[in-house]
């Protein structure tokens, strides 16, 4: 996800929108990217390590965004 | 003056980078992002485009090029970098300059003539240019919008490390109407607006962009 301090211009469009449709009370959009990564086996702390690794080395952009890994089945 | 400039898939603006190097009075040498060879050049370009389709973030997969490898070990020994545009990008990707650039606040591509001050001539890329000098080249960006965190910024500012600051209208959003900005050591230089369209009177806005490609050669033989 962008960093809260950091402009989105993207969710700034989908924001304004809404209302055209006819969908009231959202005061704030903001867009981020989702990755889904499929590993070769059990998910071991060290392939999580890895993974952390990938996301913050090419996946996101620390400079500008924050990033959460999450493990499923 | 052996100038490289780099060509990744989906670059644009290589050509016209090698014509304004040459024109500039230096040697030009194609490098290509496959090859982590800098072909014994004395400095590098990275030029505009949409290398790599602009997938995951502008620059962001530039960055891990073979040939990038290499421009941040010379860049780190002194080598002049310039990266123009896409190149600035990947630049901030490669974490050789600060801050990052974000869509344009408007959302929209961004197409004209625009102004520009030189805020620091002390870089191998500007020394032509008289501090404070102002000038007009081409700027033509979807995801220009410089960003820092506040003390990054200060960092910059308070260290004069902008190098060239937009006049009179901000196209895009960034802070400070910073259009380009140097490392702490002043070797590596990342702008927006393209002075390698500005090197001639019949395809350009004028010439007000021909001292990017004079003003290291100017510094190295000072």
């Amino acid at each position: 996800m962008p960093k809260p301090e950091i402009l989105d211009p993207q969710g700034k469009a989908v924001l304004g929108a809404l209302p055209r449709l006819g969908f009231s009370g959202v005061s704030e959009v903001r867009q981020g990217k989702r990755f889904e990564l499929e590993v070769a086996g059990e998910v071991t702390p060290a392939v999580l390590a890895e993974v952390e690794k990938m996301a913050e080395t090419l996946l996101s952009n620390p400079v500008i965004e924050n990033y959460v890994v999450s493990v499923e089945a | 003056m052996k100038v490289g400039v780099v060509t990744f898939p989906g670059s644009l603006d290589d050509v016209d980078a090698q014509r304004a190097v040459r024109i500039g009075g230096n040697e030009a040498v194609a490098l290509w992002h496959a090859d982590a060879d800098l072909k014994g050049v004395d400095a590098v370009v990275l030029p505009g485009g949409f290398s790599y389709g602009d997938y995951l973030r502008c620059g962001a997969i530039s960055r891990f090029a073979p040939v990038m490898t290499e421009v941040v070990r010379a860049a780190g020994a002194g080598l002049p970098v310039l990266g123009i545009c896409n190149g600035f990008q990947i630049l901030c990707e490669s974490h050789l300059l600060p801050g990052a650039l974000i869509r344009n606040d408007h959302r929209k591509f961004v197409c004209r003539d625009q102004k520009l001050r030189i805020e620091n001539n002390r870089t191998p890329w500007t020394s032509s240019y008289e501090q404070g000098a102002e000038i007009t080249v081409v700027l033509k960006n979807g995801e220009g919008g410089f960003v820092a965190d506040a003390e990054t910024l200060a960092r910059i500012e308070g260290e004069g490390q902008v190098v060239a600051r937009y006049l009179e209208v901000n196209p895009n959003g960034s802070l400070n109407d910073i259009a380009g900005i140097t490392n702490a050591r002043g070797n590596v230089v990342g702008l927006m607006p393209h002075p390698e369209h500005a090197v001639e009177e019949l395809t350009g806005s004028g010439t007000d962009g021909l001292g990017f490609f004079t003003s290291f050669a100017a510094a190295t033989f000072a």
